[in-house]
């Protein structure tokens, strides 16, 4: 094989995947867009869903999501910082909870749907509804959360953790006013990462959060997200593949959404801590 | 004063130490949580059934009591394995065009398609699966909902994962390497294949481990593609029913017995899927180059 025909093959190979690829993010927006109005993402689904819009299902995603941030962003922050300023890094049960985490990471996400179902639906009481699926989500979004920003704290220059120790500020101080600033960018880069899998999810839901496309007056009422939308109007509705596209455009706009926000609010945040520092 | 201050600022980093100390070890515990939940509820399955039952036999009539899981156990491998398979040379493709042969503007727009595919969600990829992919099949080889179609609409999933962990294996790679192999007159097909692919070998590994792993755990792409048929396909263009699949479509009536065999067929795919975590783990703790 010659050098040429190497290169050939790579380019060949290169610009097929770009093209597979790009023909899918095509498709939805193709096919999206003709679906798509203001009316679509601010009225009821009618005849379920063929027409009318996704006001509730729109709903019932944000409050998910809500749900999973209030859950995730603590109690992640709280691990990520007992992982890195708390304890040593070959301390024997840091490093168990870090596998741990890491098979929280890798269970499947029906895995995770069965368990949210046995636990919090059934075991603690919550039913079909939109806390059981933060929750969900929420053991789902933790580890990958937690894992980014402990790599930031670590990647935070260590000469700050002297400085303060040598000016005497206590660990506390250090913490909040110096190392969470600074790894801003990071605990962003976490949560899109974590929000974005959380967002996408749908599997997971079904058996917690439910299938109901009515508009949710509680955390504890089911409620139907976008995807298990997309899933049930390409599944079960005949001809209801107009609308999944344009649930599916929605769906990866808001993922796109997402992304731009938490760096913007990211570089706010990143801005204020340096000026107080 | 000034010692009471410093007891208390002391205490204060105590408190939160063993706060967050707590906290994590909950979150810690989850996976162990799960197990145990998983291990409950699919207890009562084999107090009638065994084992060898369950995963020698392919009869899957839950109705009367047959729950002979090895068809779905095959499929779920079958289609997690093709996908990676046919994923692989086409992702390490693609992280080798942008590490050694594309131009600036080229690389970017590569690593920005590369980015939004990953964040494309699953039931999305099987929404186009569904209404582009299995027509298109079904023309020249109906039904089109098949085992090809499964691997196919996972192989796309999982490309950008695969292409993107590869990159970043390659261009964690000292450039003394690529330094050492142009003053040899090493060209880039030399250095590529018998420099820098090996040099990244653990890396590339530990992302086609996960890869698998994310494949063997994907339920909606392929529910919505597979044709959803229990039984052992004959060929590539046969409806198949994976082990995810399974638990999605029947869940929500199953009671008893029924209901015991999809929390097993969970439990048996969550520990699979850690298996393959921890080896990817080991192959990137043992990275040559850190």
């Amino acid at each position: 094989m010659s050098e040429r025909l190497f290169e050939m093959i790579i380019w060949f190979v290169a610009a097929l995947s770009f093209v597979l690829i790009g023909t899918l993010i095509f498709d939805i927006g193709r096919l999206g867009t003709s679906g798509l109005s203001f009316d679509f993402l601010t009225q009821l689904p009618v005849n379920s869903g063929r027409a009318g819009g996704i006001l509730p299902i729109l709903t019932s995603t944000l409050i998910v999501l809500c749900i999973t941030l209030t859950f995730t962003v603590p109690l992640g922050i709280a691990c990520s910082l007992w992982l890195s300023e708390f304890v040593e890094r070959k301390n024997a049960a840091a490093q168990l909870a870090k596998i741990g985490l890491d098979a929280l990471a890798g269970v499947p996400s029906i895995v995770m749907g069965l368990f949210g179902h046995v636990f919090f639906s059934q075991f603690l009481g919550f039913g079909f509804s939109l806390l059981s699926g933060g929750l969900t989500l929420s053991c789902m979004a933790l580890p990958i959360f937690i894992k980014t920003t402990v790599e930031g704290l670590t990647a935070l220059d260590s000469d700050w953790r002297r400085q303060a120790a040598a000016l005497g500020l206590s660990k506390t101080t250090l913490v909040w006013n110096v190392l969470l600033p600074a790894s801003s960018p990071a605990i962003a880069a976490g949560l899109i990462l974590a929000l974005g899998r959380a967002t996408a999810e749908s599997a997971a839901l079904i058996f917690t959060s439910g299938y109901v496309d009515r508009m949710p007056e509680s955390v504890f009422d089911s409620g139907r997200v976008l995807s298990v939308h997309i899933y049930d109007l390409a599944m079960n509705v005949t001809g209801g593949d107009k609308a999944a596209y344009a649930t599916a455009l929605t769906l990866t706009a808001l993922i796109l959404l997402i992304n731009v926000f938490v760096i913007w609010v990211s570089e706010k945040w990143l801005k204020g801590g340096a000026l107080n520092l | 004063m000034f010692k009471l201050s410093s007891f208390f600022r002391l205490n204060l980093d105590l408190f939160w130490g063993r706060l967050f100390g707590i906290l994590t070890a909950v979150v810690a515990c989850l996976v162990g949580l799960i197990l145990f939940f998983l291990v409950r509820e699919s207890l009562p399955v084999f107090h009638e059934l065994s084992w060898k039952d369950v995963f020698s036999k392919s009869e899957w009539y839950p109705m009367s009591g047959h729950f002979g899981m090895a068809g779905m156990v095959f499929a779920t491998v079958a289609v997690a394995w093709g996908a990676l398979l046919a994923a692989t040379p086409f992702g390490i493709g693609c992280a080798v065009f942008m590490v050694f042969l594309a131009p600036r503007s080229l690389m970017i727009a590569m690593k920005m398609i590369l980015a939004i595919g990953a964040g494309i969600p699953s039931v999305v990829f099987g929404l186009w699966g569904l209404t582009v992919l299995v027509p298109w099949i079904a023309e020249h080889q109906p039904p089109g909902a098949s085992l090809l179609a499964s691997i196919f609409i996972l192989g796309l999933m999982i490309l950008p994962t695969v292409a993107l962990t590869s990159y970043s294996a390659l261009l964690s790679l000292p450039s003394s390497l690529r330094q050492a192999s142009l003053a040899l007159g090493i060209g880039i097909k030399g250095h590529v294949l018998s420099v820098a692919l090996p040099a990244a070998k653990n890396g590339l590994v530990a992302g086609m481990i996960l890869a698998l792993a994310r494949a063997a755990g994907e339920t909606m792409a392929v529910l919505m593609v597979s044709g959803n048929i229990a039984a052992f396909p004959s060929s590539i263009f046969d409806p198949v029913r994976t082990l995810t699949a399974n638990i999605a479509l029947e869940m929500s009536y199953a009671t008893g017995q029924h209901r015991a065999a999809l929390f097993a067929s969970g439990l048996l795919l969550a520990i699979c899927v850690l298996v393959m975590v921890v080896f990817a783990h080991f192959f990137q703790r043992h990275r040559i180059h850190e």
